[in-house]
């Protein structure tokens, strides 16, 4: 073969099929990280929550999860609030959307710039993140529940593998709600040291500067008023870690 | 309320159970479950097929070939299937580019058509106004017999265009229908097992066909070529 020519897409294998039904399972590795995040989607929607939807590189994927949850196949499935955007800014718009407590969803590749930010944000917004992909991780922590097919192939965005992985969670979701009893807001921590709960340094965004010491930030739980005067100034949309009333520093990478 | 003798029998009814850690065992089991007949299913389909999905693959190599494009469209997760199907061609994670798009994109036109002609319109309507004889009409329906792609395989395959349907359960009106060149049928009666392995299938055409066209990359025909 000339090397200028096209390249084939993929050898054939057993089957003479391309799409890889001869490797090992793609979704049994993440079956337990599935089941958490069925367990996270119900007991969100049962307390209100809307599922915000984006997937920039292949926007499909996000309506496929919206009409899902929103218009189920199976009779008797109660309808769940999801929602796509197609933003091209979206922490823009999830900042004025989303409410504490709502859900986001992304199916996106780790290095996808708007989804990372976002994901960054979502936790001052009061928002629990899931993130759907495929190929290289995400860094450690950078959703609340990472669901990632590490080795789907080129082609995993569009041989099923996706879809497999979306169907499944809103399956999951919905066995979850014939549990009503473990639908309850997750249990509140009552260790003496908690770095979830203390104020170790909550994630806050800067919503105004008042002046050079006092800013209105966004954490989960509202709106407050906090002291500045240990960093360099902020500015609006800043993320900052919130310590004890005071702002102990600004997170970079994000703004 | 003291409970009833036979609450035992159902451990939830009251909602006094507590312990997510049983469900979430049953949880992971069933995705494991869920993925293992997702597999067999897909191996089944492509082994049935594979004679189709070779005549599928020549046939749409063909009309690229010649300067064709590819329209795809289905109606709710279907659609979104369709968009995935018209982005594989049109750019390919690797391979050629062809020309293809999705007729569920324009919201405007969508919405236009079904209000002012009805939805079972809405595809038909534009395969009128874009598609030449020399292009592909692919709908995907998981039942087989959305009434609006019936409509648009009629109008595509009069006038000329080639049409394959992606189907589900037994193939529905599509298996059957004169106006459906090729159909591909995915023989399964899980709605979410079915848009599992048609994508796969869409997948395997597609693979064919970049085979096909081995290193002739298709030069757009001029509208009045396309329409001779």
């Amino acid at each position: 073969m000339l090397v200028d020519t096209p390249v084939e897409p993929v050898e054939p294998n057993r089957h003479g099929a391309v799409v890889d039904v001869d490797v090992g399972p793609k979704l049994a590795p993440l079956a337990d990280d599935l089941a958490a995040a069925a367990l996270t989607l119900a007991r969100r929607f049962a307390a209100g929550a809307t599922m915000w939807c984006v997937a920039p590189t292949w926007p499909w994927h996000a309506h496929h999860v919206a009409v899902e949850f929103v218009h189920p196949v199976i009779m008797g499935c109660r309808a769940l609030p999801a929602v796509v955007t197609e933003e091209d800014d979206l922490s823009a718009i999830l900042r004025v959307l989303g409410r504490p407590g709502d859900l986001l969803l992304a199916v996106a590749d780790a290095d996808c710039g708007p989804v990372i930010d976002a994901m960054q944000r979502a936790p001052a917004w009061g928002l629990s993140t899931l993130w759907l992909g495929t190929g290289p991780r995400p860094r450690p922590g950078a959703a609340d529940h990472v669901l990632w097919v590490g080795d789907g192939g080129d082609l995993a965005a569009h041989d099923g593998t996706m879809v497999l992985l979306y169907h499944v969670l809103w399956e999951l979701t919905h066995v979850c709600f014939d549990h009503p009893g473990l639908l309850v807001p997750e249990p509140e921590c009552v260790d003496d040291v908690c770095v979830t709960c203390s104020d170790e340094g909550r994630l806050a965004e800067v919503v105004t500067v008042v002046d050079a010491d006092e800013a209105r930030v966004r954490t989960a739980t509202g709106v407050e008023s906090v002291d500045t005067a240990l960093v360099e100034a902020v500015r609006p949309c800043d993320l900052v870690l919130v310590h004890a009333g005071s702002v102990i520093s600004i997170v970079e990478g994000a703004g | 309320m003291s409970p009833e003798a036979t609450d035992f029998l159902y451990p939830f009814i009251e909602g006094d159970e507590h312990d997510s850690a049983p469900l979430l065992v049953d949880l992971a089991a069933s995705a494991r479950a869920k993925e293992a007949q997702s597999r067999a299913l897909c191996i089944a389909t492509l082994d049935r097929d594979a004679e189709m999905i070779e005549a599928v693959a020549g046939a749409m190599a063909e009309r690229f070939q010649a300067g064709g494009q590819l329209f795809c469209f289905g109606n709710g997760g279907s659609s979104t299937d369709a968009w995935t199907v018209a982005s594989l061609y049109s750019r390919p994670p690797t391979g050629t580019a062809l020309p293809a798009r999705s007729l569920v994109a324009d919201q405007a036109v969508l919405t236009a058509l079904g209000n002012d002609v009805g939805f079972e319109l809405v595809f038909s309507r534009q395969l009128i106004a874009h598609g030449r004889p020399v292009d592909i009409a692919m709908g995907l329906s998981t039942s087989g017999s959305s009434a609006n792609l019936l409509k648009a395989f009629s109008h595509a395959h009069a006038r000329g265009l080639l049409t394959v349907g992606v189907a589900g359960y037994d193939g529905g009106q599509m298996a059957v229908s004169p106006d459906v060149d090729h159909c591909l049928v995915v023989r399964s009666e899980s709605v979410h097992r079915v848009q599992e392995v048609q994508a796969a299938l869409a997948v395997e055409v597609w693979a064919r066909v970049q085979r096909a066209m081995g290193d002739t990359p298709p030069t757009p025909a001029p509208d009045h070529e396309r329409s001779s």
